[in-house]
């Protein structure tokens, strides 16, 4: 695909919708925007615009599109395969200063906000004005937008559901630069194709977000988790179905083990409550009254000590929960820190395939010498495994990294799981897709992507591969 | 090694209110927890205990409801609780708290070692711990923030003094009290709370002390006079600055320049 490369004539008319300082080029590009958090794929782009306002966008993929100039939406970077890298130059349309929460409507329960605000930002501001935002991933510093693009999920989808379940309505700017608005403040919606859903995932592929209306739920009045240490992993993942079984309704089960535990330790500089125990559980519970929940989790308690727990510890204050969670929080960046390179799989296998999928890992880290580190939602069966470069140079770390993929993959598939649970695909993760969905799924996919965008203009070469005209 | 650790309920949320005309915390209703610099302070202790053997006592003043905080501490392994509770006590300030905790501590069995939370979050004097150590007579130390080796009537520590440090023996009995670097506090055992459900939590009331006269203690016994009470200034103000990085490098430069956050 031929693209047009931005010109003097180009940037003026940029500027033209934009104020000067909004547009950049050149040496005033920032390095950041040529990359993600992880995924190795580098490529800069011929400007990077940043966005006050949808109809700057609007009027930018007017021109953009007219001029067959390609465009990649980016919000904090904070991706893991390569969705906001712009792979064939072009536009990077900047849209993390488009960042206000724009209204609360008490009544309807939802919260109205432009795609840059925050993650963390939107957990503040609900959690003081006694709503809660559930999905809750571990990376706080990204934003909504790109949560939106990659249908993230987090540590409460367990109990709660992924981002798809909490966006009631989206304004969007199509690639040709209509705005329009898809789904409303209604909780029932049986309106037609659902735009909104095919939108939420698509990794800003098919539109961009300009605002979104999130839906909200009364912020529970007692939250509180436990840390449960076990002599083996295996002992802590065949609790999970139990756990899952029971009536004890936890909002978040995750799995971690000690190297990981020890990787986040020495990355934040501080110990954490416990140590020592090959693996752990943590899980998190939530209501209204403060009793119910406790007798959930004793039931819990006591599910996970039959099946061999070493202990079972209680975190119920504002002290105790930052203690542990933070550490949760900090594992990608505690791995990355361990080593020179790394790549990841965030494979979602069926949640009673999980132990056969993490053991499986370990038989990869000794068949091709690989270290690989996990952790993961065990609650939902999304894993995130790290395949570590460490002292390997760089072609034998390619080598036995696309060995190992095609391992992991080829077993989620066997063990009847997809991709991706909620990293998304981007750029780096195609190769993948496309041999998990199979062709009939990939040309249906191909056929969405062309209908919303003819010129294959927005973030072009994500997800669905490069498609010929 | 015997220790005891002074520990102390606390509101559990900073959102407490206050009683506008006799500017007295509004607990009921609030939720509460261990003092969070208490955490520490049973943490280090608990690893004192594991290391030189011995055993760990609590001891807190406060209402009948302070008892839950006790038995957390059971949850955490302490061995004992003490409970100091009276109306004799109630609106004791640091002065009269730190008697009557005094007082109390004549009556237990001999310690070798005090050890406190550098502060609590509901008064920040960081005061009652060294003035129980007045009250006793006997040495202390405060804001230790390492612990290095205990012998059999001594104790080496660190003190953290904010810009130095002073390594220091203290000899026995003595009174410490402990910095947020001492370890991260252990969380309260499930298993540890089956186990000590029906342990029993000790109460110490007025006539249980030696100096039985009602005016050394609570409001009678306390020379604060309290004139107001109110929450903390927590105004933010917000500038934003627009321009090349360089120009909101220099703006955000000369704001913190002026504002005496920084030095030229």
């Amino acid at each position: 695909m031929n693209y047009h490369i931005l010109n003097e004539s180009d940037i003026e008319v940029l500027r033209g919708i934009c104020s000067e300082q909004r547009v950049h080029i050149k040496e005033d590009i920032h390095e950041d925007f040529s990359h993600d958090e992880l995924s190795g794929t580098y490529h800069s782009p011929e400007a990077v615009i940043d966005i006050l306002k949808a109809e700057e966008v609007s009027e930018i993929m007017i021109y953009a599109n007219t001029q067959r100039i390609p465009v990649t939406p980016r919000g904090q970077g904070t991706g893991l395969v390569g969705g906001a890298v712009p792979i064939c130059g072009g536009i990077v349309l900047n849209m993390s200063k488009m960042d206000r929460i724009l209204e609360l409507d008490e009544q309807n329960l939802t919260l109205t906000v432009e795609p840059g605000v925050l993650l963390m930002d939107i957990a503040s501001y609900t959690n003081e004005s006694g709503f809660l935002y559930p999905p809750d991933p571990g990376e706080k510093s990204a934003t909504i937008g790109g949560n939106i693009s990659t249908n993230a999920g987090g540590m409460r989808a367990v109990k709660y559901g992924v981002t798809k379940d909490y966006v009631r309505s989206l304004e969007v700017v199509l690639p040709d630069g209509q705005m329009i608005t898809i789904g409303s403040k209604t909780v029932k919606n049986s309106s037609g194709y659902n735009l909104k859903d095919l939108i939420i995932g698509s990794e800003g592929t098919l539109a961009i977000v300009t605002k979104a209306i999130l839906k909200l739920l009364p912020k529970p009045h007692s939250v509180l988790s436990l840390l449960i240490p076990y002599p083996s992993l295996q002992a802590a993942a065949k609790t999970v179905p139990l756990l899952l079984q029971s009536q004890t309704d936890p909002t978040a089960i995750e799995y971690m083990e000690q190297k990981v535990l020890e990787c986040a330790q020495e990355y934040l500089g501080k110990a954490f409550p416990h140590t020592g125990a090959p693996a752990y559980l943590m899980l998190t519970f939530d209501g209204s009254q403060e009793d119910e929940v406790k007798k959930r989790y004793e039931q819990a308690a006591e599910i996970c000590i039959g099946q061999g727990a070493l202990d079972v510890f209680i975190s119920d204050t504002e002290e105790r929960q930052e203690s542990i969670w933070s550490a949760r929080g900090a594992f990608l960046e505690a791995i990355k820190a361990s080593t020179t390179l790394m790549d990841e799989c965030d494979v979602v296998v069926p949640r009673s395939q999980i132990l056969t999928f993490i053991e499986f890992t370990k038989a990869v880290e000794k068949k091709l010498d690989l270290r690989i580190l996990s952790f993961g939602h065990a609650g939902d069966g999304n894993l995130h495994v790290y395949l570590l470069k460490d002292d390997l140079s760089e072609q034998e770390f390619e080598s036995r990294l696309d060995r190992a993929f095609t391992l992991l993959y080829d077993k989620g598939k066997e063990l009847q799981g997809l991709v991706s649970g909620e990293h998304g695909i981007g750029y780096a993760k195609q190769r993948y897709l496309s041999e998990s969905a199979g062709p009939v799924a990939l040309t249906l996919m191909q056929s969405i992507k062309k209908s919303f965008d003819p010129n294959l203009i927005l973030n072009p070469q994500k997800v669905v591969g490069e498609i010929i005209q | 090694m015997n220790i005891l650790v002074c520990i102390k309920q606390v509101p559990g949320t900073t959102e407490v209110n206050i009683d506008e005309e006799t500017g007295v915390l509004l607990r009921n209703g609030v939720p509460s927890k261990m003092n969070p610099y208490d955490l520490y302070a049973l943490e280090c202790s608990l690893r004192l205990k594991k290391h030189y053997g011995g055993s760990v006592a609590v001891i807190s003043m406060g209402p009948p409801q302070a008892e839950a905080i006790i038995k957390e501490a059971y949850m955490m392994g302490v061995d004992e609780g003490y409970l100091l509770t009276d109306m004799a006590f109630a609106g004791s300030d640091v002065y009269a708290t730190a008697y009557a905790l005094a007082q109390a501590i004549k009556t237990l069995p001999d310690v070798d070692c005090i050890i406190c939370g550098m502060m609590t979050t509901d008064g920040d004097t960081a005061q009652v711990g060294p003035e129980i150590a007045e009250h006793l007579n006997i040495p202390h130390a405060s804001y230790i923030k390492e612990i290095h080796e205990v012998h059999s009537d001594h104790i080496e520590v660190t003190m953290d003094m904010d810009k130095y440090a002073a390594e220091m023996k203290i000899k026995f009995p003595a009174l410490l009290t402990v910095t947020s670097t001492i370890g991260t506090p252990r969380l309260p055992s499930y298993i540890l709370g089956k186990k000590t459900e029906d342990k029993i939590v000790n109460r110490i009331t007025l006539k249980d002390l030696n100096d039985q006269d009602p005016d050394h203690y609570g409001i009678t016994g306390s020379p604060t006079q309290v004139i107001d009470i109110f929450p903390p200034d927590h105004t933010q103000i917000s500038t934003t600055w627009e321009g090349t990085s360089k120009e909101i490098a220099s703006n955000l430069a000369d704001d913190l320049i002026h504002r005496k956050i920084v030095m030229r």
